[in-house]
């Protein structure tokens, strides 16, 4: 797609997530603060897998810092602005990825998918034991925090995610798109793509292998923790399941769903998910088998997920037309 | 004159395996140096003691008067030393045009520029249609990788090594894989190309006599690990016993 095309299809979206609130009824709403949680974290995340190569079966540590950092910003540290704990728990967990990502991105393949599950699951670890530092399986308390320094105190908190904070989601979700999109349009993003497809020729091109692997393994770290903290601060808790290895299946399911190899796949996929998680659970308690039937489906069938699919259609539209 | 690319006394055991014993050889400005040898003969150890991969077990390498024992691959590309391989080394999914901008990018140290755009740099995209055109793959900028034919390909993998204005350019059988056809169309481009693109001294590795005989200014023969032979071309083949320990039984005549 050309990107005037890239540009419209981006316009368009943005503006139906716009009248949303206006058109939806209010539980839906609320139901797409968990997608703009993932599609901000998923970004991140398609920085290592659709660009690096380097799929992360641990990504939900990052989602958990994100929630933890703001639970403790806010009930502990008593911080007040959202805007600040997000600043704090991206850089927190920039820092954590460093010697993590230092270690791992020396493998690739199905090593590199183990070690970060391992530290992944250490993580959920310490998270569910150490009760005293992190509460345990009843895990800790996010406060209500401001957002742009307005505390919006006449909404009550349902009110509240469904209006404003629904929107400051939006814009969160723009912003790191923009960010995303220089990223991966930009010299370090071509390398990314270089090494991905074929290192050791990339390594005689100059290319730093290790040192850009793990770039891109902080960059997208630092966007899971900011994911995680609009999931955080949605539910009002910071729990130990939020890092749990299935939630990193989950991050991986909604980017094979929307097609990794677009730059938009993994918001759809996350969309998509979230929209149909919530659908089939109210239909049925096998929901996990029915989630699973369509992930069989798409790899098999649609290896380019949603985003591959509706590319594919539109070529073929623009063919028969001309 | 001093060499641009040498070994002194060169050794690389693995093991028990000896390699290469007391190789010692050198490419000066304007040379073609080609490395012969039957197989097992030690070539592919000294391409990768010359490529800064390996490390010698005994004697030094050095590129332009400094060592480059085990610099590595980002290394050697700093210093002005590329590679072509064997084995077509492409990047499948990206375009022809990205490929060379991705060598050229990295040439201009530029790699970590995270937020500039691709598009926006013309000193880059002159630079890039500058070498596709050299290649002959100025209609294929657009093109996939993946989907070149081997001819393409594999000027195509030259091509990015080119970008990186390198001073020596080490080619590994550079017309392995492609037609007999299309072999002296491809080494007459990468002559031509050394030529406009300032690179000074070429390293081939090559199997196909015909074109050692060729292209050649120097030829270095290796056997069992030494070096049976450094010779200007014309007198290397005028000896027939050399050649035939050379070839082996590969050609029968």
């Amino acid at each position: 797609m050309s990107r005037s095309a890239n540009a419209l299809a981006a316009l368009c979206g943005i503006v139906a997530l716009a009248i949303l609130p206006r058109v939806a009824p209010a539980y839906y709403v609320g139901l797409m603060i968990p997608f703009y949680g993932y599609a901000v974290a998923l970004l991140g995340f398609n920085l290592l897998f659709g660009y690096a190569g380097l799929l992360s079966f641990g990504h939900a540590m990052f989602l958990g810092v994100g929630a933890y950092g703001a639970a403790i910003m806010s009930s502990r540290l008593g911080v007040r602005s959202f805007e600040l704990t997000l600043v704090a728990v991206m850089a927190a967990s920039a820092l954590i990825a460093l010697p993590i990502g230092a270690l791992c991105v020396r493998y690739i393949g199905i090593f590199f998918g183990m070690l970060t599950l391992a530290f992944g699951m250490l993580f959920h670890s310490f998270l569910f034991k150490f009760y005293y530092l992190t509460g345990g399986d009843s895990g800790m308390r996010v406060a209500r925090m401001t957002i742009l320094g307005l505390d919006f105190a006449r909404y009550n908190k349902i009110e509240f995610l469904a209006g404003p904070f629904y929107y400051y989601c939006l814009g969160l979700l723009v912003v790191a798109g923009l960010a995303m999109w220089r990223i991966v349009h930009s010299p370090f993003g071509l390398h990314l793509r270089a090494l991905r497809d074929n290192p050791r020729k990339a390594e005689y091109l100059g290319v730093h292998v290790h040192h850009f692997r793990l770039a891109a393994f902080v960059i997208s770290s630092a966007l899971g923790a900011a994911g995680g903290a609009i999931l955080g601060f949605r539910v009002g808790l910071a729990d130990p399941e939020l890092v749990y290895w299935t939630q990193s299946g989950q991050l991986v399911f909604m980017a094979v769903l929307g097609g990794f190899s677009n730059f938009f796949g993994p918001i759809i996929g996350a969309l998509t998910f979230t929209l149909l998680q919530d659908q089939l659970q109210s239909l049925t308690e096998y929901w996990r088998f029915v989630l699973g039937a369509i992930l069989a489906l798409i790899v098999i069938g649609f290896p380019e997920g949603i985003a591959g699919l509706a590319g594919e259609l539109a070529r073929r539209r623009t063919r028969s037309a001309t | 004159m001093s060499a641009l690319l040498e070994t002194r006394k060169v050794g690389k055991s693995f093991g028990v395996l000896r390699a290469l014993q007391d190789v010692s050889m050198a490419v000066h400005e304007d040379e073609l140096v080609s490395v012969v040898g039957p197989n097992g003969a030690g070539k592919t150890t000294l391409v990768n003691l010359l490529t800064g991969l390996l490390e010698p077990s005994s004697g030094e390498v050095l590129f332009m008067g400094e060592t480059i024992a085990g610099v590595g691959p980002v290394g050697l590309a700093d210093r002005g030393l590329a590679r072509a391989f064997q084995l077509i080394q492409i990047f499948p999914k990206l375009t022809v045009k990205e490929t060379i901008a991705a060598a050229v990018i990295s040439r201009r140290g530029e790699r970590w520029r995270l937020f500039s755009r691709l598009t926006a740099n013309d000193a880059v995209d002159a630079r890039v249609l500058e070498v596709a055109e050299i290649f002959g793959l100025t209609t294929r900028l657009e093109h996939i990788g993946g989907t070149l034919s081997q001819g393409e390909k594999k000027l195509l993998d030259v091509a990015s090594a080119f970008a990186l204005d390198p001073r020596v350019i080490l080619l590994d059988e550079p017309t392995s894989g492609v037609s007999t056809g299309e072999k002296h169309g491809i080494m007459k481009t990468l002559i031509a190309a050394a030529k406009r693109t300032g690179v000074k001294g070429i390293v081939l590795v090559e199997h196909d006599m015909d074109l050692v005989a060729a292209y050649s200014s120097r030829i270095i023969a290796l056997s069992e690990g030494r070096v049976l032979a450094d010779l200007p071309t014309d007198r290397f083949f005028a000896d027939p016993h050399l050649i035939e320990t050379v070839i082996g039984k590969r050609r029968g005549n």
